[in-house]
């Protein structure tokens, strides 16, 4: 499932996302593969969504999240 | 003498390096530019222990070495050049507690230079509330580095920090991690044709779109027989190395770092509660500011009152203490008033810098950012668009600088565009003297000053007037965009009132300094402009005595009422007179006199200069102790008389200052950021039209 469609406070396993479609800022932040996320807020319309990425708090915009592939935690 | 030690301070945003420099250096600080560019430099000097001193370079907040912007662009030239001036001793990484993990990313990348690197992990006091705990011997040993645990707030572990600054000859050059892992074909041949540079570096060279002094990417390639790599090529390498570091780092504090998620107290979460809601953010935000207002309006006005006072005096008093003479009436007629015009500004100035600094410093701006990212993209901009215009209520040089951090340049271009619109605080000194002139002092609902409130107005107007400039200019602008958008919300935090108090002064000062000098400069020159004139001007008293003479009954007669006309006459037939009767017929439709008109002239250098001009053109020949804003209520219209500056005349002149681009600065840092002269062109002639029009529209109207 994409990121974009977690539920607020759920948490999930980034897998995959397509290189050219994400800033290299976030990857700094700790958005790779295999690190943990956390939906933590939403701004109305679920955009930005502020997010809890391998420790890292951060804000991405909605076209961001959907380009990331996660495992969501039940 | 002994040797200065360079050290350079480095880190990412939010983890109070900043705050660290300021405890290491103290006052002895200065803040000047990089030359050619606008990024700031913040340098200072640290006294160390055993008469010994280093000079300490602030480097711009960046979360890795990969130049994306031009502060990040600077800091890896720095370090890649060795023989730049500056070129660090040892590097201090600064880093929080709390985001230990993507802090540790930049100090890998730092360490694997062959730079001497010290760990500095800043806000150590907050380690225990926060549940986390560090087993510094096993960090130090695993990153070849030596580690100061410090709080630039409780000023403790400083005095580590300069023992190991000190000692830097004893860290260890080895590095963290070995990049050529990546892809060691190509870089162990790069290696070898490069024995003498670290592979790092070489990497670095090669994977960054840009140039460092004698290492040229493309030669590096072409000697090396290597061809060069693609953008998106270069851009998974980054990936590469940044998954590298993250497993390194994260394997590195699963051992290293406990945190004790039960002895947390989580701030954040029940302050984002609220500061972030889809009702509640905006219910607090919007409170804010009307709260800002207010208190800038309110509290600013004592200082304003006794400076603008003491001026009035001053002139008086230098007028009645020197013997009369050129000098005399250059003093206290050009000269004082001047400088009065623009030290009147301070107290608004550092109002406006406290609350800025205040927001930024506690974390609650990028909430702002978040709240407002939405927004602001149906009318072309970002949410990060927000702090620059904040800022552009101070000043909108540092704000079209602080538009670097918008990833994308179309949303960039548009804020630099609409910034000016803003009201900065040049504009203020020119609507509390027309708004105390023209709006009654009444308390609307009870609490709320009328005055406050259209102030308020007015500010509300310069914001909506850029959002609605950038809508228009985005669906203008046909540049393609690519919306990146990252930002970090960082932890809230108490302001550290020494951060804030520093930030104030430097901002006031450089303000002042250097609008000062073409404030004082223009007043000079207005002085002479209207001390001297041709022709009539020379034989002003015997023309106007003879008038007079003719004119007035003898029993009539009064000196008092002959030396005003005199003074009247010659300011109409001076130079400047000349020049501002030549315009009037183009100010009049606004409801202006030429007298306004010469102060709408010498605007278009800088807004802040008409305050300054009519305190100019009104002391000149005038004898009374009066301030200046008794001066202008006391001006009658020449057309339809009664007071010049009356509702209508006001209310025309109030837009005219909020639309017209009238400041040479601004236009200048335009050309810089954009690199053309087209978009400062075009923000000088659509927003004069539109002044005119607005203000022109205003006065038929209410007239």
């Amino acid at each position: 499932m994409k990121l974009s469609q977690l539920k607020l406070g759920q948490r999930g396993l980034i897998k995959d996302f397509p290189i050219e479609k994400i800033p290299l800022k976030l990857l700094e932040m700790g958005c790779l593969p295999g690190n943990d996320v956390q939906l933590l807020h939403i701004a109305p319309f679920r955009d930005p969504m502020y997010l809890n990425v391998n420790g890292s708090h951060l804000a991405v915009r909605k076209e961001t999240a959907e380009e990331i592939e996660i495992e969501a935690f039940p | 003498m002994s040797k200065q030690i360079n050290v350079a301070l480095l880190g990412n945003p939010n983890t109070g390096k900043t705050s660290v420099f300021n405890q290491l250096t103290g006052l002895n600080q200065k803040t000047g530019n990089y030359p050619g560019i606008t990024v700031e430099k913040k340098e200072g000097i640290c006294k160390l222990p055993r008469g010994l001193k280093a000079h300490i370079l602030d480097l711009p907040g960046t979360y890795s070495l990969n130049a994306s912007s031009l502060d990040e662009n600077l800091v890896i030239e720095l370090l890649l050049n060795k023989n730049d001036k500056d070129y660090p001793d040892v590097a201090v990484v600064v880093s929080d507690a709390e985001n230990l993990k993507r802090n540790l990313l930049l100090f890998t990348q730092v360490k694997d230079l062959g730079i001497p690197t010290i760990l500095a992990i800043n806000m150590a006091d907050r380690m225990e509330k926060r549940g986390i705990s560090l087993d510094v011997d096993l960090l130090e040993k695993q990153l070849h580095t030596k580690i100061a645990l410090v709080s630039a707030r409780k000023k403790t572990g400083l005095g580590k920090l300069k023992e190991l600054i000190i000692n830097y000859g004893q860290l260890s050059l080895k590095p963290c991690l070995n990049a050529s892992s990546i892809d060691p074909e190509y870089f162990d041949g790069l290696q070898k044709k490069f024995p003498e540079e670290s592979l790092y570096k070489l990497w670095l060279v090669i994977t960054q779109d840009v140039n460092f002094g004698k290492l040229d990417r493309k030669k590096a390639e072409n000697e090396a027989g290597f061809t060069p790599k693609e953008k998106s090529e270069l851009k998974r390498l980054q990936q590469k190395e940044t998954i590298h570091r993250y497993q390194f780092i994260n394997n590195l504090l699963k051992e290293a770092m406990q945190v004790d998620v039960d002895a947390a107290t989580d701030l954040r979460s029940r302050l984002d509660r609220v500061l972030t809601h889809r009702l509640w953010g905006y219910v607090v935000f919007f409170a804010i500011m009307l709260l800002i207002f207010q208190a800038i309006y309110n509290w600013s006005a004592y200082p304003m009152d006794l400076i603008d006072g003491f001026f009035a005096f001053l002139s008086e008093w230098t007028e009645s203490l020197l013997p009369a003479g050129v000098f005399t009436s250059l003093l206290a007629e050009g000269i004082i008033p001047g400088i009065g015009g623009v030290v009147i500004f301070i107290p608004q100035i550092a109002f406006l810098f406290l609350f800025i600094s205040l927001l930024e410093e506690s974390g609650y701006m990028s909430r702002v950012v978040f709240l407002m990212d939405r927004v602001m993209r149906r009318f072309g901009l970002s949410g990060k668009s927000v702090v620059p215009l904040v800022s552009g209520t101070a000043c909108a040089i540092p704000a079209i600088m602080a538009t670097r951090n918008i990833e994308d340049w179309k949303e960039r271009l548009i804020t630099i565009l609409v910034i000016p619109f803003t009201t900065c605080s040049a504009r203020l000194p020119v609507y509390l003297i027309i708004i105390a002139l023209v709006i009654p002092e009444r308390k609307v609902f009870g609490i709320f000053g009328l005055q406050a409130l259209t102030l308020m107005g007015l500010y509300v107007l310069g914001f909506a007037m850029s959002i609605f400039s950038a809508w228009v200019l985005s669906k203008i602008l046909t540049i393609k965009n690519k919306s990146f958008f990252v930002i970090e919300m960082p932890d809230y935090k108490l302001p550290m009132l020494k951060t804030v108090g520093i930030n104030i002064v430097e901002k006031t000062k450089s303000f002042v300094i250097g609008a000062g000098k073409i404030i004082l400069a223009i007043s000079v020159i207005l002085w002479v402009l209207a001390s001297y004139g041709p022709g009539d001007f020379n034989n002003a008293e015997s023309i106007v005595t003879k008038n007079y003479i003719e004119n007035t009954p003898p029993s009539e007669f009064s000196e008092e009422d002959l030396n005003t006309q005199i003074a009247s006459f010659k300011l109409e037939n001076s130079y400047i007179g000349i020049a501002g009767k030549a315009i009037e017929p183009i100010v009049q439709p606004l409801g202006y006199d030429w007298k306004i008109g010469i102060a709408l002239i010498s605007s278009f250098a800088a807004r802040e200069v008409f305050v300054g001009t009519l305190a100019t053109i009104y002391s000149v020949g005038s004898e009374s102790e009066a301030t200046i804003q008794e001066r202008m209520a006391a001006e009658k219209n020449p057309v339809f008389g009664g007071p010049l500056y009356n509702f209508a005349s006001g209310i025309s002149l109030l837009l005219f200052y909020a639309f017209a681009m009238q400041c040479m600065s601004t236009l200048a840092i335009v050309k810089y950021e954009t690199n053309s002269w087209k978009w400062p062109a075009l923000q000088l002639i659509a927003m004069s039209a539109i002044a005119y029009i607005a203000a022109l529209v205003a006065f038929q109207l209410l007239k």
